[in-house]
């Protein structure tokens, strides 16, 4: 221990710590300044980032003792007498904050930039601000609002950008920011890493790092030993079901028998501190005896493949969804063209910035026990008593979490709590357990608080990511331009354990043909185990992978067929009326063609051409459609409880509260749904104040997944709402309380030909990108979008979705794969997975169609996952309307593209991070 | 988080600097900024360090200096200040652009060009763009103080020949250049994964009239050390400067690295065509700098 004495935020500090300290932990721990978060700790993210004697450092890998005689500025220190700084403000304003956690980051160094700009009387410029944030990462934004709102904060006046919408009722259509979005940029904001609980221990978990193998023997005799170690827990000491899932329960809390993917748990150790957990780690002696692992999604079906699991009769194939229409036999008869082709998308990691974080309570917890107060209660204002096993987490689905704890602690489902905290990011991947049930385990194995934090490279290694696959489509027309029919086979890499993959995959099938009434449809896929990371949901859900192979294709016919690629589109386009793949009839809110004219009318303005040559780059527009389901569909029953509450403020009136467990991870819910319930109760939206994710106090949402918190938690806080306003009629003056069950409407699971979905939204995007002939480098210069959602209920937390989910896209066309090798994770580092920072953010055009959905709160859809679909393929048709190449595999690597581009090749089958040439397929899966 | 380190120090002499790693006694470390010691300890790549040493606080070394014909640069400066120092973009332009590209913002604030040099990679930015100056550092131990070529430090990948157990890089220098001089510097990346070049070069021409008088060409990735590329300067000296030329040290410079396919960064033959097509690139912006303008 020595003596540091630096000045944080104008205070000095002075005080004893041990100098092999990082900046970042003195801030978050010694200071309990836990504004300054975590996202990776390699120097990659630059969520940490504070200032230094002005200058942006990341604290993440700054030794404490750097700073020494420092003076150290973090975003708590920005505000002055309650006065939000400029960058703060404007942040708020252009809706620059969703899920927060890199808001910290990303104004701190902005904070640098115009401090020092300032300083010599110099203008910021966006290039500046590009330059500057280049390692200040943000997976939600897009960046196109962090920059304008920093441009507005150096004294420009640069309105937010909002595109056009109805005029909005008395709430609802109105643009405001997301009502926790001032805690963010405060640095206030808690995410469950940011909570501290007296007695609290710290846990670890022992993974396999093997993809397949027996265990032998476990022996954590040394592990349990170790001073400072509380407990040390393996499948042994499970008192209930040793499995979670959310629609297959086949994956183990703690492996006992076997491990099927390197990131298998065996066992958890709680710790008075990390470094002796991660010490009992190694401690703890696994013995294998590996087995040999499929890896390769046709490979699991062929007959002597290793068994993920062996005891299922279906061996691998974990489903085969089959969608049929019409015939396509005489569909391809008929067919003047036919375009045949096979293409790879490949495994994605969500990256959001805020890695996996639970904090287990155990039951009867007291904390004036250890000497203290508990911070999160103290917030909610409750009692210091948890009665209940309680978990903290930032997870989609609370009530799937709570189930899945309470059936392995072997309690009812009742005597478990989970309280939902601010997640900073899910997009799908916090939809499965992660340390949820380890840490719940362990608190009550030690009867202390136990917080479960991953690292990124944990969290990389862990849970389950977007479905690579490969899928061969043919698509058939005639010479007018009219499709006839389409067939396509899928293969989709489950991997080790179900998630989603059913669900996903079925989405991708259902969806594969594109957002085109065609007569005759043929899809089949195969969505398989193997002994590769687990796949599940990931914003766009399957469709984001069949689209790229539909939208391709399109593009190759209309070249056969010498039609414009727009104009075919329109020929084809769903529209009111027409019936899908799976026989359901669009009887309304079909937007398709309004997006495709907004496009084709802002791409082709002026001068247009399709392609040219600006000194030695080449730039080429690249068009794509598409279409995106609202709700779980399928027959699943969708259905959501709001409660809303309502009473008398003897300064504000009439105000309001909405409690449902629905997640909100950036996205912006809470805004959606005081507003949909302040518009019914005749209030401002700032009266409604939301209280989502405790599954005490909060009915089921159910969970924040297909697009559907808007459309069904929104009509369940409506109507709650409109419940209470009843109430109120006949008791004015009263508090009352209200619950209401809506439930969407009905529908059919796949092959009854019935209503599949309740809603579909609908996309078209247009890219304008530049290839740079000399290196084969591709750069997104614009994109012009149209989004029908149906009814903009907050334009500006909306358009922070799309350009977030745009970017998203840009990310997994472009730059992101998650490379594995026979099982093993090379990107198991984030330093070996980028996801686009503000250098790769393009501007974007935004067009909001509103083709009302009479079911749906005030006519809206969903719309979370619409805009991270299409914008993969209109690169590579921007791509191929520049070269002449058409790439097959995502991420388009600028080495394979050069080379063709060079020898005037006519295709590119390697993606960034392919080994082996795309597999061939045969049509109906005979593997 | 486990500790990548015990004990810090910040001495604010050399000959402190110098005692520390003797009482180490091979425990010790010396760092800039060390973004890149302690990323790569923090993911368990290196084994824990005894004591790290920060270099940044030596009295006299955190500056730019001009001594006689060298801009002599202290090993506590940032890759951030020798971006912006008006000297080097006028007289070391290739330097400042190379240090520009090192990492993000945040990582150039605190990295210097003497962490970068010590660390030896075989493509470290900012050391690419020194060699082409015929950049020169400064080596101090107990023994007493000398300068040698920075070429001349580099025994492998990641490998430096400065012996850290008992000896620190103290300075760096390189020869201001002339009005007759211009240098350029540019790499090649590719977004994904990890940051590290497909290939960093840069060039130093010294011109009379459309003569070249003398040249220094340096790049990495191509071998296991950056190389300073002889061979392909020496087709230029004495020669005018024309495409055919340039076309001529790519050859040279070709004929003299076996280059290779790294898996996810670049195959062969990518990388040869970076260097075909990038390399006269470079040579006619250091022309055209030639002359004073910039």
């Amino acid at each position: 221990m020595s003596r540091l004495q630096m000045t944080v935020n104008g205070s000095p500090v002075d005080i004893e710590v041990d100098e092999s300290r990082y900046l970042s932990d003195v801030l978050r721990d010694e200071l309990r300044l836990t504004g300054t978060k975590i996202g990776c700790a390699e120097a990659e993210c630059g969520i940490c980032t504070v200032l230094v004697d002005g200058t942006p450092i990341v604290s993440c890998v700054y030794p404490a003792f750097k700073a020494q005689g420092r003076h150290i500025e973090t975003i708590e220190g920005l505000e002055h007498d309650g006065k939000l700084h400029a960058l703060q403000q404007a942040f708020l304003d252009h809706g620059a904050v969703q899920c927060g956690i890199c808001t910290p980051g990303l104004i701190m160094t902005a904070k640098g930039l115009l401090d020092r700009k300032a300083a010599v009387n110099e203008t910021v410029s966006e290039a500046d601000i590009r330059a500057a944030l280049k390692d200040s990462y943000c997976r939600c934004t897009g960046y196109q609002s962090v920059i304008n709102a920093i441009l507005q904060a150096s004294g420009q006046d640069v309105p937010p950008y909002l595109p056009e919408t109805r005029a909005p009722e008395s709430e609802v259509g109105k643009p405001r920011p997301n009502p926790n979005a001032l805690a963010k940029i405060r640095g206030s904001a808690r995410f469950t890493d940011d909570y501290h609980f007296p007695g609290m221990l710290f846990a670890r978990t022992k993974r396999a790092h093997v993809p397949h193998a027996r265990i032998v023997s476990i022996d954590a005799a040394a592990a349990r030993e170790l001073d400072g170690v509380h407990a040390v827990l393996t499948h042994e000491d499970i008192p209930g079901r040793n499995a979670h899932g959310v629609v297959s329960v086949d994956w183990p809390v703690l492996c006992g028998l076997k491990v099927r993917y390197a990131g298998d748990a065996v066992a958890i150790v709680a710790a008075d501190n990390e470094a002796i957990a991660t010490a009992a780690l190694d401690l703890i002696n696994v013995e294998y005896e590996e087995l040999p692992a499929v890896t390769d999604p046709i490979a699991a079906l062929q007959p002597n493949a290793p068994q993920v699991h062996s005891e299922r009769p279906d061996g691998n194939l974990l489903k085969h969804i089959k969608v049929g229409k019409g015939n396509i036999d005489t569909g391809f008869a008929a067919a003047d063209v036919i375009v045949d082709q096979t293409y790879r998308t490949p495994t994605t990691e969500h990256l959001f910035l805020e890695p996996e974080c639970s904090i287990g309570v155990p039951a009867g917890y007291d904390p004036t026990r250890f000497g203290g107060t508990c911070d999160a209660l103290a917030e909610r204002g409750e009692t210091a008593r948890h009665a209940k096993t309680t978990i903290y987490v930032g997870s989609q689905i609370p009530y799937a979490d709570r189930d899945q704890a309470a059936a392995t602690l072997g309690v009812e489902a009742n005597d478990v709590r989970v309280v939902a905290t601010l997640m900073g990011g899910g997009f799908g991947g916090k939809e499965d357990i992660t340390g949820q049930i380890h840490a719940a385990l362990l608190a009550e194995a030690t009867k202390q608080p136990v917080k479960m934090l991953y690292s990124r490279q944990e969290s990389l290694l862990v849970h389950p990511k977007r479905h690579a696959t490969v899928i061969r489509m043919r698509t058939g027309a005639t010479k007018d331009g009219k499709l006839v029919a389409v067939e396509a086979t899928l293969y989709g890499d489950g991997g080790a354990y179900a998630s989603l993959s059913e669900k996903v995959l079925t989405r991708a099938t259902t969806h594969a043909s594109g957002p085109y009434d065609i007569p005759n449809v043929r899809v089949d896929c195969f969505a398989t185990y193997t002994n590769n990371v687990p796949a599940g949901a990931f914003r766009g859900f399957g469709v984001t992978q069949s689209c790229f192979a539909a939208e391709s294709n399109m593009d190759i016919l209309a070249g056969k067929l010498g039609l414009d690629p727009v104009e075919f589109r329109r020929r084809n386009a769903l529209d009111v009326g027409s019936t899908t793949v799976t026989g359901q009839v669009m009887r309304e809110s079909v937007g398709l063609h309004e997006c495709i004219d907004r496009v084709d009318a802002d791409m082709r303005d002026g001068d247009f051409r399709w392609t040219w040559d600006e000194g030695h780059k080449r730039l080429a527009w690249g068009l794509a459609i598409g279409y995106k389901n609202t709700g779980l569909g399928g027959g699943a029953p969708d259905k959501a409880t709001a409660e809303v509450e309502a009473w008398q403020d003897p300064e504000k009136g009439l105000v309001a509260e909405v409690r449902i467990s629905s997640a909100e991870m950036g996205q912006g819910l809470p805004g959606v749904l005081a507003s949909c319930a302040a518009e019914e109760l005749g209030i401002p939206t700032e009266s409604v104040s939301v209280l989502l994710g405790d599954t005490d106090v909060c009915p089921d949402g159910g969970p924040t997944t297909a697009s559907r918190q808007t459309f069904v938690s929104g009509n369940a806080a409506r109507l709650a709402a409109r419940d209470v306003a009843e109430m109120l009629a006949e008791a004015p003056g009263t508090r009352v309380v209200a619950q209401h069950e809506y439930w969407a409407p009905a529908t059919q699971p796949l092959g009854t030909g019935g209503d599949m979905h309740v809603a579909f939204s609908f996309v078209a995007q247009a890219a304008l990108c530049e290839i740079d002939m000399r290196s084969g480098e591709v750069q997104v210069r614009k994109i012009v979008a149209a989004h029908d959602v149906g009814r903009a209920i907050n334009p500006l937390t909306l358009e922070g979705q799309i350009e977030g989910g745009i970017v998203m896209c840009i990310g997994y066309a472009l730059t992101e794969h998650y490379i594995q090798e026979d099982g093993k994770p090379w990107t198991n580092v984030m330093a070996r997975y980028k996801t686009p920072s503000i250098t790769h953010a393009p501007p974007i055009v935004s067009h909001i169609v509103e083709h009302e959905l009479s079911t749906g709160p005030f006519g809206a859809k969903g719309m979370g996952e619409l805009p991270s679909i299409v914008t993969g393929p209109a690169i590579t048709n921007a791509i191929y309307n520049a070269t002449g190449v058409r790439v097959r595999s995502l991420p388009v690597d600028q080495d394979s593209l050069l080379q063709a581009i060079r020898a005037g090749a006519t295709e590119v089958e390697l993606g960034w991070g392919d080994r082996h040439p795309i597999p061939t397929i045969e049509f109906g899966g005979e593997h | 988080m486990t500790s990548a380190w015990n004990n810090y120090f910040a001495p604010d002499t050399v000959a402190d600097a110098l005692d520390i790693l003797q009482r180490y006694d091979g425990q010790a470390r010396v760092i800039g900024g060390g973004t890149d010691l302690l990323v790569e300890t923090r993911r368990g790549l290196r084994r824990p360090i005894e004591a790290i040493v920060d270099a940044t606080r030596i009295g006299g070394l955190g500056a730019i200096t001009e001594e006689d014909e060298y801009i002599v640069i202290g090993c506590g400066v940032s890759h951030t200040t020798i971006v912006n120092d008006p000297r080097i973009i006028r007289y070391g332009t290739c330097l400042s652009e190379s240090c520009g590209v090192i990492g993000g913002p945040q990582v150039r604030n605190t990295g210097t060009l003497a962490g970068n040099v010590a660390h030896a990679l075989p493509a470290g930015d900012g050391t690419i763009g020194l060699l082409a100056l015929g950049g020169e550092v400064e080596i101090t131990s107990s023994n007493g103080v000398c300068w040698i070529p920075a070429k001349d430090t580099f025994a492998g990948p990641g490998r430096s020949h400065i012996d850290r157990h008992r000896e620190i890089l103290t300075r760096i220098r390189f020869r201001r250049t002339t009005d007759n001089e211009g240098s350029a510097h540019c790499r090649v990346m590719r977004p994904q994964g990890l940051c590290l070049p497909i290939i960093s070069m840069a060039t130093r021409l010294e011109l009379h009239g459309d003569m070249i008088t003398s040249a220094g060409i340096s790049m990495g990735p191509v071998g296991p050390v950056p190389w300073f590329a002889e061979p392909a300067a020496a087709v230029l000296v004495g020669q005018p400067a024309s495409a055919q030329q340039f076309g001529k040290a790519v050859e040279a410079a070709l004929e003299n690295i076996t280059l290779r396919t790294s898996k996810y960064r670049a195959t062969e033959e990518y990388r040869e065509t970076m260097i075909r097509t990038h390399l006269p690139i470079i040579l006619e912006t250091a022309v055209r700098r030639a002359g004073g303008s910039q």
